[in-house]
């Protein structure tokens, strides 16, 4: 369980510096290298990855996908923390569906 | 292709984006269907080394994370032009392809759970869609 919670939040912070990342993009092949934060990005989610490998092997699926789905209530903090994302109800209330939704498929895959 | 000066609130390229984020989630589940086949290649107790290696080695795990990374520049490309706390949730969409996937390739039974779940998850994720940037 653990691993997975782990997996979450690196993962979050993967699409966090993707976004930054491809914010910087542009057309030349250098820029693509040099851009440190686009390659933290998919270091970051490598590592969640085989965290989340390992987690999975592990444990009960109907705790873990509920904490998959945390790392989305993660990147949405750090939406608004960082990039200054506005946090609307609606992100809130589709939030908590998607929450209950993979708790609900979590139940199920047993 | 334009360098990222569009607007963020284009309500336009945040369509966009949000179709692309779902053709990630379809091809991440296929990957996660292809890792899961794969596997089994894994002995009980794998190091990190080892899982590298059976990565690199096994064709299905090797495909599956090939598409990871197809999905990830997907990502990258979507991610320029949208809000990510509008596009990040989507990913879940993932765990409903997966669920319909294991159905039909691993033979795994429907039921009301997992049903209910798929609803509530597509539900949440319309809302999303619904939702443009102010």
């Amino acid at each position: 369980m653990a691993w997975v919670m782990g997996a979450s939040f690196f993962g979050s912070f993967g699409a966090l510096f993707l976004k930054i990342g491809a914010g910087k993009l542009q057309r030349n092949l250098l820029s693509l290298i040099t851009n440190w934060r686009l390659l933290l990005g998919i270091a970051f989610y490598l590592f969640s990855s085989v965290l989340f490998v390992f987690g999975v092997r592990k444990g009960e699926l109907s705790v873990l996908y509920p904490m998959v789905a945390l790392g989305s209530v993660w990147t949405l903090l750090w939406s608004r923390l960082i990039l200054g994302e506005p946090l609307t109800r609606p992100k809130l209330v589709a939030l908590g569906m998607i929450l209950c939704g993979m708790a609900f498929i979590g139940m199920g895959a047993r | 292709m334009s360098t990222s000066t569009v607007s963020l609130n284009d309500p336009a390229q945040q369509r966009r984006s949000f179709i692309l984020v779902v053709c990630c989630t379809i091809i991440g589940a296929a990957a996660q269907v292809l890792i899961k086949k794969g596997a089994g290649a894994l002995g009980a107790n794998p190091t990190m080394l080892q899982t590298a290696i059976a990565m690199v080695l096994t064709p299905a795990l090797f495909a599956g994370y090939s598409l990871y990374g197809i999905s990830t520049i997907l990502l990258v490309l979507a991610l320029r032009h949208g809000q990510l706390s509008l596009l990040y949730p989507v990913f879940a969409m993932t765990y409903v392809w997966v669920t319909i996937l294991s159905v039909a390739v691993f033979h795994e039974s429907m039921n009301p759970y997992k049903l209910a779940g798929i609803v509530a998850i597509v539900a949440g994720i319309a809302v999303l869609g619904k939702e443009q940037p102010a």
